[in-house]
């Protein structure tokens, strides 16, 4: 099975080697790391040969985690372990990049020790391995409430709606052999990533929706869950509709360890969260979109001058008027040569660059309200213009972040824990909608 | 192996994975496969080994293969992808026979694989659209509906958008072709040159079977007047006209409006090509060809020039009168003035055909117009499933080219019997049988003439059970006790002997002897054989191994 693993940086430092058959030598690594930088854009990277050796890799928080194997295994098998590795890391080390797999080498080593046997994958799940995990992790800042730099904030459903700020979730987990420091918390995240295609028309051609519901948990000790859905969540296609405006998925997945009891009737998921990240359910809706589309684009694109575009934008929001927007990136490519561009927008925190290199101009709004217009004016030069440069200006792209909404409409109604803890366990909520590809087409 | 449950399943896992004579009897088969396939007590990492380890084993019979598979049917729609495609990969190797059973699977497995797909990572979303890719090469209606999901979202990496665009043509039927090609058109104008090039190939290969909408689209293109465009589209004419010869007027008539030339070398040598091909459908030919051959000095490429040769002469086979004169110069040029020498021998080759005539000229040169195996427009072949079931679930399918085909054998360094297992699959098992009773005397005589040939220890304690259990357990797989001794003694022996292919077995059990190393824990066995076969003895010892494990797991 597996030959050997390591973690390489983007510049190929070597971070972390660890060999479990003795098949092969250290060179690999360096072989590996030519391969991957050599290889252009269009030749998938994943699995690369070099003599008789496979590598698997993924890239994960800007890092190259590799598995080498001298036989054919599965590679659904493999990638799911490099993501589930990473993942790990990020749990034990609070947040993966870098610095903090350099500071943690050794814990990290331990987690291989213990996950992998002879090239046989032994375990991932963290209630196993914190038994036998003895290092401490070294966070690379200081986990403090007051840190309020961050714009996302969490919002939470209990009583005193409290707020946190969003690195609250992403320090390490404490062993349990720690001192007993360290709020009792446990973080529900409903993430949704919306991909919606637009026609010339305004049309929505394609909308899917796929959401996760993930839990980090802080709890030292495994107390049962109960984690209540919408009631009127339906799942699966069907003709009928009623006529409320109810919550429906057109099929979702479960974590092995979900108990799906009292699912069928009331929507409630019972779950033991071990410490650490894990995804309980996956869900998607596909070909529907249940709200508006969130942005909607009236461009016009005409020629000025002998030598000039002029691309006007208007952009709406259609988000219920008490959320917001925000990271909106519009990103609308121009014809090929143009050289320089003029702008005028409607408010100072708005930029906008135009990227030669990607044949592209960029468009940023850090905030966008709900229910607000904005427009921009961009008149871009480009010598040698024809009627036809026109035809470059194509579609449009834009990423966002929709916090404290879901497009699906599913909510968590409550979060109960079976009362074995002592001392007060905190439960935060927190819901978001990113763009996983959001094109309008001109 | 701490981690796989209890110490039960641990024990039982241990016993039944490493024993290669689990599949000769069936009574081993109920025990042991049955309790392998406990599998909901294990975690999703030992259920994707065991189900690669199910891949070696070859049922016996139809209700042994269906009850196999009714035991592992949940785990086609497990949580966990991997676990998944390694079911669905056991049942489709395990019911060859049954193609209904295949279908059935394949239908059910569609969903999860579609999710795949979609899912967060790019590296499994990759590993996903190759594996549909293989399951679409036996079942290509299987995704149609869901053609939306391969659209390529904007920010995935081209090895992705490859893939999906590759998939997308495959998809295309009559409801969906102008939407797929509204959005590979949408494709065709990206920044990246490979990409666009890359949608611009595909929708030529959408082409062969709905030529009008997509000239329409490449003409549309050629306008934009981009290089990387403009070479893509001329190509794709190029290759559209061979394989479909119904087009060669639109296509003509369309390269005739093209004013623009390609600048790239690939471009230039598809443009020659069918000016040269079809010359006589498109008017402004010689005039074109004549720019080509003014600007031969500045022309850096031999594989132009060489196709600008073969193109003239063909040109001047259909219009003689305004080709004459340029291509004299043309061949001039290319025998004195050239450098390089494979394009001079062209020359050569093209002047000395013309001396011989006109007709011997047209009998070397001109050839089919387009593809001759494509008589019919046939559909797209299906194959048998058999054909990719090997690679499937692979690093095959991502890697692009087949490697070496390692697929249910694990490889030697992993299991030290392994060289005995590929001498006892079921087509060539041992048998072994009893034949006449050996006497004490004879044993006995033969015993001390031989020389002990093997020596093992078993592994496994002497079971617990009374001597005549063990004798009869030891006669159902044919095995003849002779004589041991009574129950408590310590050292404890028994022999015993049978026969198989020819060859007659004679063996010594012992246990508790000091001067026998390892024996405390386990038996150790002593065989001697006359004639010496090294595969029966063997096959002779697995039998044992498996006889006293079953007994120890059912006295324990």
């Amino acid at each position: 099975m597996i030959s050997q693993i390591f973690i390489l940086s983007t510049k190929g430092d070597h971070l972390i080697y660890k060999d479990f058959r003795g098949e092969e030598s250290k060179d690999s690594i360096n072989g590996f790391y030519e391969m991957v930088t050599a290889l252009s854009g269009d030749q998938p990277p994943v699995v690369m040969s070099y003599k008789g050796l496979h590598f698997i890799h993924a890239r994960q928080g800007g890092l190259y985690w590799v598995a080498s194997t001298k036989t054919n295994p599965s590679p659904f098998t493999i990638i799911e372990f490099l993501n589930r590795l990473a993942a790990l890391t990020k749990d034990y080390c609070g947040s993966l990049s870098e610095k903090s797999v350099r500071m943690n080498f050794a814990l990290i080593y331990e987690l291989l020790d213990e996950m992998v046997d002879f090239g046989y994958i032994q375990t991932t799940s963290t209630d196993i391995l914190k038994n036998f995990i003895q290092t401490e992790a070294v966070s690379s800042k200081p986990f403090s409430l007051f840190d309020l730099s961050n714009v996302g904030l969490f919002g939470a459903e209990t009583q005193q709606s409290k707020v946190a700020p969003s690195v609250a979730a992403s320090r390490p987990i404490m062993s349990s052999r720690g001192e007993q420091g360290g709020k009792n918390e446990i973080f529900v995240d409903v993430i949704e990533r919306l991909s919606v295609v637009i026609g010339s028309k305004g049309v929505l051609m394609k909308a899917d929706i796929q959401g996760e519901i993930r839990i980090k948990c802080f709890l030292p000790t495994c107390s049962e869950m109960r984690i209540g859905l919408n009631e009127e969540l339906s799942i699966g296609k069907s003709q009928l509709k009623g006529y409320s405006s109810a919550v429906r998925v057109d099929e979702c997945r479960f974590h092995q360890a979900v108990k799906l009891d009292e699912f069928d009737t009331f929507r409630i998921l019972k779950v033991c969260p071990s410490q650490g990240e894990q995804t309980v359910m996956q869900y998607q809706l596909c070909d529907e979109l249940p709200c508006a589309p969130p942005f909607q684009l009236f461009p016009s694109v005409e020629k000025d001058y002998v030598n000039r575009v002029l691309i006007f934008l208007k952009l709406r929001c259609d988000l219920p008027p008490k959320s917001t927007a925000l990271n909106v990136s519009i990103t609308v490519p121009v014809p090929k040569g143009s050289t320089s561009m003029s702008q005028e927008l409607s408010s100072p925190d708005q930029t906008a660059e135009l990227q030669p290199k990607n044949k592209a101009l960029l468009w940023e709004i850090p905030r966008f309200p709900g229910g607000a217009q904005l427009s921009a004016l961009f008149k871009v030069d480009v010598p040698g213009l024809s009627s036809a440069s026109l035809l470059e200006v194509g579609p449009v792209s834009m990423s966002f972040e929709l916090p404290k909404q879901t497009c699906t409409g599913l909510q968590i109604r409550f979060l109960r824990l079976s009362p074995t803890q002592t001392g007060l366990s905190q439960r935060w909520v927190r819901y978001v909608t990113h763009s996983d590809s959001y094109t309008i087409r001109i | 192996m701490p981690y796989f449950g209890s110490e039960e399943t641990v024990k039982e896992l241990k016993r039944a994975l490493s024993n290669p004579n689990v599949h000769a009897d069936r009574l081993r088969y109920k025990n042991y496969i049955s309790k392998v396939i406990r599998m909901k007590d294990l975690d999703s990492w030992a259920q994707s080994e065991v189900l690669t380890f199910l891949l070696r084993y070859r049922p016996r019979s139809d209700d042994q293969l269906f009850d196999i598979l009714s035991l592992l049917d949940s785990f086609l729609q497990s949580a966990h992808a991997h676990v998944t495609v390694a079911t669905l990969r056991l049942f489709l190797q395990l019911a060859s026979a049954h193609p209904a059973v295949q279908a059935d699977a394949l239908l059910r497995t569609s969903a999860p694989l579609l999710a795949t797909c979609g899912a967060a990572s790019r590296e499994l979303r990759f590993a996903g659209l190759c594996h549909v890719q293989q399951v679409m090469r036996s079942q290509p209606g299987l995704f149609g509906t869901h053609y939306k999901r391969f659209f390529c979202g904007y920010s995935e990496p081209t090895y992705i958008k490859f893939r999906k665009m590759e998939i997308l043509v495959e998809l295309v039927n009559d409801e969906n072709v102008s939407l797929v090609l509204e959005e590979l058109r949408s494709y065709c104008t990206d920044v990246s040159p490979e990409l666009a090039q890359a949608a611009i190939a595909a929708i030529g290969r959408i082409a062969r079977t709905y030529s009008e909408k997509c000239l329409d689209i490449l003409t549309g293109l050629l306008a934009l007047k981009q290089d990387h465009i403009t070479s893509a589209v001329i190509q794709t004419f190029r290759d559209l006209v061979w394989f479909c010869p119904q087009s060669t007027a639109a296509v003509c008539q369309t390269v005739e409006a093209c004013v623009d030339s390609p600048q790239d070398s690939e471009g230039k040598q598809a443009l020659l090509w069918l000016l040269g091909e079809h010359g006589d459908q498109i008017s402004s030919a010689p005039y074109v060809m004549e720019g080509y051959i003014d600007g031969l000095k500045t022309e850096l490429s031999s594989a132009v020039k060489m196709e600008l040769l073969t193109a003239s002469v063909k040109m001047f086979l259909c219009r003689p009168a305004e080709t004459q004169d340029m291509l004299g110069r043309l061949l001039h040029y290319c025998i004195e003035e050239e450098s390089d020498v494979c394009v001079r021998d062209r020359a050569l080759l093209c002047y000395r055909l013309l001396q011989r005539g006109v007709e011997e000229t047209r009998k070397v040169v001109t050839g089919p117009k387009s593809d001759p195996s494509m008589s019919v427009l046939t559909g797209r072949q299906e194959e048998p499933i058999s054909q990719w079931t090997a690679t499937f679930n692979t690093l095959g399918p991502l890697s692009g080219r087949d490697l070496c085909p390692q697929t249910a054998v694990i490889s030697a360094a992993d299991q030290p019997s392994s060289s005995a297992e590929k001498e006892l699959l079921p087509d060539e098992e041992i048998s072994l049988s009893l034949g006449s009773p050996l006497s004490h005397e004879t044993f006995e005589k033969m015993w001390l003439d031989l020389e002990i040939l093997h020596r093992q220890t078993l592994g496994s304690p002497r079971p617990r059970t009374a001597p005549d259990t063990l004798q009869a357990a030891l006669q159902l797989v044919k095995i003849q006790t002779l004589a041991f001794t009574p129950g408590d003694t310590v050292p404890w022996k028994a022999y015993i002997y049978t026969r198989s292919t020819g060859t007659l077995i004679l063996a010594e059990l012992l246990q508790g002897d000091q001067q026998a190393p390892g024996s405390d824990e386990s038996l150790v066995v002593s065989v001697k054989q006359q004639p010496v076969n090294q595969h029966a003895i063997r096959g002779f010892v697995s039998i044992l191994k498996s006889v006293l494990q079953t007994l120890n797991v059912d006295s324990s």
